[in-house]
């Protein structure tokens, strides 16, 4: 007979440890998404995952029984993509040389282009977006994805991660500008 | 006419706000606000969610297999307490007290204990206070594992703006109410050395549990500083093995005194 998760919970702090693995297979699907919408990095998602559920096992003292455990995997996942991209900030990054007033790949491909430079376009729009998230700190990245990516309203992020819902609401919109200057050149490609 | 805030303009686009029926209305008639709102709308447009890559019906499965090595067992003295609500903890406490009157009451009654025979030896009764000792020893333990938790969870605590710490708030008002009930216990024991401690770990419980439900990186920081200037976390630790060490030794101790000499 299926069990729910807060039975399952229940059995595993009785000791069974192996019922571990229903709240495994329930939850991966949606910690992984999460993380690879956070990260755009498929490796970074894989060990946010797999420490996510570590971590979880390891703070089920913490969890209450009355609480959803969906909810609580899912915040100590934001907890883990917030700690990996702060790590990320902290690596060096190599920017491109060059100046940066010069015309790109973009500028030169006219609007009404064939298709191989269609395609070409929407790479470099890609690789442009990708740019301008990582211009993001953490805390804003993290709101804006939940907002726009996952579709959450600004009540439901402030509830997951902590933060009255103005704080979510500055979050989100200095994300919006950021990515706006950032991506001001592209806006006659779409 | 008030024009729509950028705030106003980006909640509008997921629908979301106080207000969706005015910003509309609004939207309707003001051709400045519709130009910014398509603006946002444009870049919105051009930051699409990355496509998640498929990971098949049996992800689930692998990720457990990936996992199942690292996971500890958990230990039967964990377990149990888990078991027990934060509120419920008061409630421990509280019969701990009622334990050790009822044990002062028993020892002042019964000064000599009969000896007893068990398999050939002569065993004497545990003297009551200390079992009483004992009792403080056990419960004040998972007092400290409990205290010790929540006070390095607020000072690895970090946000760059503010942080809700109204969980951790309530924990604390409930470890300090428990922490009255054993420091008393343990100036009824004589236990000078967790008295003091108690004494300090109460003063920090009732900030935290004074503190607002959200606090700015400078106010949480004030917290994390009182924290470690009076290196409470460092005292909880040392007393916390100590008693760990003591409630282990105790019934040894305890055994070797009572057994009846050997012939």
């Amino acid at each position: 007979m299926e069990i729910d998760d807060t039975a399952a919970v229940a059995r595993v702090r009785s000791g069974d440890k192996d019922t571990f693995r229903l709240l495994v297979e329930r939850h991966s699907h949606t910690i992984f998404r999460l993380a690879f919408r956070m990260m755009e990095n498929e490796q970074d998602a894989e060990e946010i995952v797999q420490e996510t559920f570590l971590r979880a096992y390891r703070a089920l003292d913490g969890f209450e029984a009355r609480a959803n455990f969906g909810t609580w995997i899912y915040r100590i996942a934001l907890n883990r993509c917030y700690d990996f991209l702060n790590q990320r900030k902290s690596r060096p990054v190599i920017q491109p040389q060059g100046d940066p007033e010069a015309p790109t790949v973009i500028d030169q491909i006219p609007t009404k282009s064939p298709s191989p430079e269609r395609s070409l376009l929407s790479q470099e729009i890609q690789v442009q977006v990708h740019s301008a998230m990582e211009l993001l700190t953490s805390g804003e990245r993290i709101a804006f994805v939940l907002f726009h990516f996952e579709g959450r309203s600004i009540e439901e992020v402030a509830r997951t991660l902590n933060v009255r819902q103005g704080v979510v609401k500055n979050r989100v919109y200095r994300a919006v500008k950021k990515l706006r200057r950032q991506l001001q050149p592209l806006r006659a490609f779409r | 006419m008030r024009h729509l805030t950028d705030d106003e303009l980006l909640l509008h686009h997921n629908h979301d706000g106080d207000d969706v029926e005015m910003a509309d209305q609004h939207l309707t008639s003001c051709a400045e606000c519709q130009a910014r709102l398509i603006a946002i709308e444009e870049v919105l447009k051009l930051v699409v969610a990355p496509p998640v890559p498929d990971r098949g019906p049996d992800y689930g499965f692998q990720v457990w297999n990936r996992i199942r090595v690292e996971l500890p067992e958990l230990t039967t003295r964990e377990r149990w307490w888990l078991a027990i609500p934060p509120w419920g903890w008061v409630g421990v406490a509280a019969v701990l007290l009622v334990v050790v009157f009822l044990l002062g009451r028993y020892s002042s009654n019964r000064q000599s204990p009969l000896n007893v025979v068990t398999n050939g030896a002569v065993t004497t009764p545990l003297p009551a206070q200390q079992v009483r000792e004992r009792v403080l020893l056990l419960a004040v333990g998972d007092h400290l594992d409990r205290t010790q938790m929540l006070l390095m969870e607020l000072s690895h605590a970090s946000d760059p703006e503010e942080i809700d710490i109204s969980e951790g708030r309530q924990r604390a008002v409930e470890l300090a109410n428990a922490n009255r009930l054993y420091r008393t216990t343990a100036q009824k024991v004589g236990d000078a050395t967790i008295v003091t401690l108690l004494d300090e770990l109460e003063r920090v419980l009732l900030q935290v549990g004074h503190e607002p439900s959200h606090l700015t990186a400078r106010d949480l920081k004030g917290i994390q500083d009182g924290i470690q200037s009076q290196g409470i976390l460092f005292k909880v630790r040392v007393v916390r093995a100590n008693v760990r060490r003591e409630s282990a030794q105790r019934p040894q101790a305890a055994t070797s005194q009572m057994k009846g000499p050997t012939t």
